[in-house]
């Protein structure tokens, strides 16, 4: 059978021989081999890497899923994990001679517990279900990513996602106490627990943000904070992001950490209000939106001094949310930024970007400078609090050429977050998209200790192949090109 | 103050070509942690000194040997503190030993560890290469998280040299509520008080008595003093370095001092020895002349981990002993970073 798979010249061998394989311990209807219904999985959120894989597998149980690992580790199949396919960094794009291993079917939440604050749900549970799930509780699960009412908990355990309140509550590997992950082999490991520390190495953080390049997660326990008694959001409108960016610094300055603090530009603002009417001022060149949350008290204080500050820094206007439905309007916008931008131009390409705040006005004007250059418009959206940019740069890929251009501008912005000491990604992953990049960020001696940490996890090199860190070879190429 | 990096690559290289293991050592301060190993001694304290500190980005970044003392009073000066409170050990401790060793105080469960606050790191590797990972950015996804992965490693996976770590404003005002009460009743306030939004930033309970620590805008202090009522603890400041050094008179003497890290609302442990419940439940101090599988009982029935902290026998296994495949996945890491074993074998498990 080994040998017979190896061998297959045509990839229908091969497909042929796993459906048999699978179809022993998995019912017909979890395994999808027809051309239509594959195309669903062609790609994830970054629709511009497609690639069809032999299978989708959509099995329900851990068992399987560890059947299906061995067998894929035995042939040297290429095994990608997918959640909700809403990635941005072509992580969850098909191998096309192997498998795709959806966790759709894994979306039970298996247990709260309130005393301990903690739930233990499965991968395929969607980020926002958590959150409603614990309300009556009293509780919450902070990390929020805008596409939180469809991505999925092991998705943002893979990318280690974020969130506009990440700025106060962390990103996901600071809000997650324990996994259960198969090694590619099959193995089951537990790691971490349901204490705050554990012996040996921390293996935690390094799985976490691995992009599915290290394990396949079976189940979470998140940690589960009490909901703040109460929260307002300051909108406050500038003539120049260069005012808002020194906004943003004045508010860190003070000693205050919002619960969120988002920035955007003049495009950003007109594309979301269009859509959504949140009541944002379209004469603005940037706005901040500011949220602070705690105690009653505290957050009537803060919002008081936070106010006054935004005023002093050259608000033109400022507004703050007298109720929570005010409070989930002015986020509405915020939050279907993306989409907005969709709607004013055939297309539009994500980047995600870090830089320390100091620079953020520096790198908008270099940015708007690459603008002009290349011709194509950007609206930029991002995590002000954290220096986590979300340039959308607008093209049309129905004309030659231009996804092209559009890739190498998005290229050079991130090689300027690396130049200006960020990095390439804050949140949304590597995947295959940023692969080029590495290189700017890592030496080769580092790229080489991540292929040292990736064989000692996955010697067969099957869990989502390509992704994450460039092969070497390609490294020197990348570098040459860009010289 | 001096960057020495290059003369430790060179007594990695040596160590590697003549097969030798190295003995870490930051500030000498945490001897009495982890198991005893011999090897050459490779000292990082001069390896110290702040290079950059930018009070409006929130980030330090420091040589691994550089005291915590001095990087608390650094940050004094600016109205700023480290969030993890890690103990600093009669200002022995460095930051490298603190990431490498896994220490943090009373504040962890409400401002997170050491690796939580962990930006980025530079690290030699056992092939004497010197590598950075991470950033100084708050957030950073690119590559697999080599940092972080240091934390609690007890300096087995690399020579920490560099660290950059988020920092926090200090709070306006902290105050200290006190009650008297036994254990069982003091986790179920534990647990009752934790899952209210209130500034809470410690919750001990020693010595039949309930120690609260509310930190944050007076506003907010004063409102949930008004609110939970109870009588405020007087040098409160003193009894919390006291928890966060280990120099209460819970931790004086020669008996084992071991330490579990558990679920929080996990009932007493049930058996009679002296206990410190820090981390709002979490955190279980232990005196006891009792054996690491005894102990591991406990644990595991609290959901939870046992480790021997201090005293008691240093050559038998000290930290809780890992599943066979968690083993075996240490084992492949450990090869993946240090090739050759060099870098204090033995130290965090007998076999590792
Ligand atoms: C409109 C929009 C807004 C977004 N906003 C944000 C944002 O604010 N912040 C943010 O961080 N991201 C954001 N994203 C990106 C994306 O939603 C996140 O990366 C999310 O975590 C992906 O989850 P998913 O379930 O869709 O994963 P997928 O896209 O299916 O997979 C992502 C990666 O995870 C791996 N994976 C999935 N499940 C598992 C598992 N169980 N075990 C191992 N590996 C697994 C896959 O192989 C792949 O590499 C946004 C995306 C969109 C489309
Ligand atoms: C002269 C001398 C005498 C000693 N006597 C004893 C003894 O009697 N008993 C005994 O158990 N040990 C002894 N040791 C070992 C030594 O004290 C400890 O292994 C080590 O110093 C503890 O680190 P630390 O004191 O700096 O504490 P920390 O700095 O707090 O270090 C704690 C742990 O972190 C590791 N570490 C520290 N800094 C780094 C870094 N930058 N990178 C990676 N890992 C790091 C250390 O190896 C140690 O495992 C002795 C060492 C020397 C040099």
């Amino acid at each position: 059978m080994y040998s017979s798979v190896t061998s297959a010249s045509s990839f229908e061998t091969r497909k042929k021989l796993l459906i048999e394989e699978m179809a022993k311990f998995l019912p017909s209807d979890s395994i999808i081999a027809d051309e239509e219904t594959l195309r669903v999985y062609e790609c994830d959120g970054l629709s511009a890497y497609c690639e069809r894989p032999l299978l989708t597998v959509l099995p329900d149980s851990v068992e399987d899923v560890q059947k299906i690992l061995k067998l894929c580790h035995r042939w040297g199949v290429p095994v990608v994990a997918r959640g909700a396919g809403t990635g941005l960094s072509a992580g969850a794009t098909p191998s096309p001679d192997g498998i795709l291993l959806s966790l759709a079917r894994f979306n039970r939440i298996l247990r709260i517990d309130p005393e301990a604050r903690t739930a233990t749900v499965q991968p395929g549970v969607r980020n926002l279900a958590i959150s409603q799930a614990v309300e009556p509780m009293g509780l919450f699960y902070a990390p929020d990513p805008s596409s939180q009412i469809a991505c999925t908990i092991g998705g943002n355990l893979a990318e280690n996602s974020g969130g506009a309140h990440c700025l106060k509550y962390g990103l996901t590997v600071h809000n997650v106490l324990a996994f259960e992950m198969l090694t590619a082999e099959g193995e089951r490991v537990r790691v971490g627990g349901q204490g705050l520390d554990n012996c040996g190495f921390d293996l935690l953080p390094l799985i976490i943000g691995s992009e599915g390049l290290l394990g396949v997660i079976t189940e979470i326990t998140v940690k589960l904070l009490p909901s703040p008694d109460a929260a307002q959001v300051i909108m406050a409108a500038f003539d120049s992001v260069e005012k808002a960016g020194d906004a943003v610094a004045g508010v860190i300055a003070k000693g205050i950490i919002p619960a969120a603090l988002e920035m955007m530009d003049r495009y950003a603002i007109q594309a979301a209000e269009d859509f959504v009417r949140a009541g944002y001022p379209t004469n603005a060149e940037a706005l901040l939106l500011c949220e602070i949350d705690g105690v009653r008290e505290e957050v009537v204080e803060y919002v008081e001094q936070v106010e006054g500050l935004f005023r002093e820094l050259g608000a033109v206007a400022v507004r703050t949310s007298q109720s929570d439905a005010e409070r989930a309007l002015l986020w509405k916008g915020r939050k279907s930024a993306f989409p907005a931008v969709g709607r004013i131009s055939p297309d539009y390409y994500c980047m995600d970007g870090t830089i320390p705040r100091s620079q953020l006005s520096y790198v908008l004007t270099r940015m708007r400078e690459m603008s002009e250059e290349y011709g194509l418009r950007v609206a930029n959206v991002f995590h002000a609090g954290d220096g986590n940019l979300h340039p959308l740069i607008m093209f049309d890929a129905n004309v030659p050429g231009e996804f092209e251009k559009t890739e190498e501008f998005g290229g050079r912005i991130l090689e300027l977050c690396v130049a200006v000491g960020g990095c390439i990604t804050g949140e949304h992953g590597v995947g295959l998209e940023k692969i080029r990049q590495m290189s700017a960020q890592f030496s080769e001696a580092e790229l080489e200790q991540f292929h040292a940490v990736k064989d000692a996890f996955d010697p067969g090199g099957v869990l989502n192949p390509g992704k994450g860190v460039p092969i070497l070879r390609r490294c020197q190429e990348y570098r040459s090109i860009g010289n | 103050m001096t960057d020495i990096a290059d003369r430790l690559v060179d007594q990695v290289m040596t160590a590697r070509a003549a097969s030798r293991p190295l003995m870490i050592r930051g500030g000498g301060s945490k001897a009495f942690m982890g198991r005893a190993v011999a090897g050459e001694a490779m000292d990082l304290s001069e390896h110290s000194g702040v290079v950059d500190y930018s009070p409006s980005e929130l980030v330090i970044t420091a040589r691994a040997g550089t005291r915590i003392a001095d990087v608390r009073r650094a940050l004094d000066e600016q109205g700023q503190m480290l969030p993890f409170e890690p103990p600093e050990y009669e200002g022995r401790a460095t930051l490298g030993g603190a990431l490498a060793a896994n220490t943090s105080g009373p504040a962890r469960p409400w401002r997170g560890s050491v690796r939580d606050a962990l930006l980025g790191t530079r690290i030699i590797n056992g092939k004497g290469e010197h590598l950075r990972f991470g950033g100084v950015v708050m957030k950073n996804v690119a590559g697999y998280d080599l940092s972080r992965a240091q934390c609690g490693a007890m300096g087995s996976l690399g020579v920490i040299t560099e660290l950059s770590i988020r920092v926090i404003p200090k709070p306006e005002l902290e105050t200290t509520l006190v009650q008297e009460c036994n254990e069982a009743t003091a986790i179920t306030k534990m647990v009752e008080l934790c899952r209210q939004p209130r500034p809470l930033s410690a919750v001990c309970w020693t010595g039949g008595r309930l120690y609260l620590r509310l930190s944050g805008a007076e506003q907010a202090v004063a409102s949930t003093i008004g609110y939970w009522g109870g009588e405020l603890l007087e040098r409160a400041a003193d009894f919390w370095r006291q928890i966060q050094e280990q120099t209460h008179e819970f931790f004086e003497g020669e008996t084992p001092l071991w330490r579990l890290s558990v679920k929080p609302s996990a009932p007493p442990l049930g058996n009679d020895a002296p206990v410190l419940l820090d981390w709002g439940g979490a955190l279980r101090w232990v005196r006891a002349e009792s054996s690491l599988t005894a102990m591991e009982r406990y644990a595991v029935s609290a959901q939870g981990q046992a480790s021997l902290y201090r005293h008691g026998d240093r050559n038998g296994e000290v930290y809780h002993r890992l599943s066979p495949p968690l083993r075996a996945l240490h084992q492949r890491l450990k090869a993946a970073l240090d090739p050759d074993g060099i870098f204090n074998p033995g130290r965090l498990y007998s076999w590792l």
